[in-house]
């Protein structure tokens, strides 16, 4: 996780666009200015933090389910809950499932698990265009790539 | 129940505006104030209750190119008679 790249998706465990569903993990940093203010003596992964994850999560899989071609910004975020403190160090698994596919738009449910137990989920609403630039596109597939997106999904390039 | 009515029970719900107040002539942006977010919603809900998928991007292009108004699209009689011909085509 990348905090100050905003990246917060370490590794794509598994990607099924069939079923439009994806696994990725993310590791919590141990050390971040976030947690100087966020809190100072009770260091805490911030709750907006944990809601980008899952949409950098369910934005991957819109991503690879449009084959790379267009770009899906979040839009909505709907029932979110935070269920429990998410401390520096902590290893997310972060779950995401397409449950509607309109035109220029998609919907995803996405939950956070740690150690097993779910501790954040949403309900996420995202408007995708076409990419507006190729300099965009190839950075996308680019960090596609570096996180484990199978080659088969769209980031030959 | 018409195509209509079930439109306008979705926006009722959806928006949470006063079903009496939405009518045919209604205009969703117009006249009901839906912002294209909300839309985003009203979309999710008529392409589950119709089964079908309503172009919202083909018909916004046409609206920007000057091929179409929105009063084609988003005057809710009009919008009805376009999820009907959508209905009819996917069984057709």
């Amino acid at each position: 996780m990348h905090l100050e790249y905003f990246q917060l998706i370490d590794r794509i465990a598994s990607l099924d666009l069939e079923g439009r569903s994806i696994k990725v993990e993310a590791e919590v940093p141990l050390t971040s200015t976030i947690f100087e203010g966020h809190f100072p003596g009770r260091p805490l992964m911030p709750g907006v933090l944990l809601i980008e994850a899952m949409a950098q999560a369910s934005g991957f899989l819109l991503i690879a389910s449009m084959n790379f071609e267009r770009m899906p910004f979040l839009a909505a975020v709907k029932d979110a809950k935070m269920r429990s403190f998410v401390q520096p160090g902590a290893k997310l698994e972060i779950a995401a499932k397409v449950t509607h596919e309109g035109s220029g738009f998609a919907m995803t449910i996405a939950e956070i698990t740690i150690a097993g137990k779910k501790t954040c989920n949403a309900s996420l609403t995202f408007s995708h265009v076409p990419f507006p630039n190729e300099e965009f596109r190839r950075h996308m597939a680019t960090v596609a790539k570096r996180i484990g997106l199978p080659q088969s999904a769209g980031t030959q390039d | 129940m018409s195509t209509f009515d079930q439109v306008a029970n979705i926006i009722a719900e959806t928006c949470d505006i006063p079903r009496d107040t939405i009518t045919p002539q209604s205009h969703a942006i117009d006249d009901l104030g839906i912002d294209s977010l909300d839309f985003l919603d009203i979309a999710f809900a008529i392409d589950k209750a119709f089964g079908i998928k309503l172009p919202l991007e083909k018909w916004t292009q046409e609206v920007n190119d000057g091929k179409a108004t929105t009063e084609q699209y988003f005057v809710l009689g009009n919008l009805s008679a376009r999820i009907d011909e959508l209905v009819a085509a996917k069984s057709a």
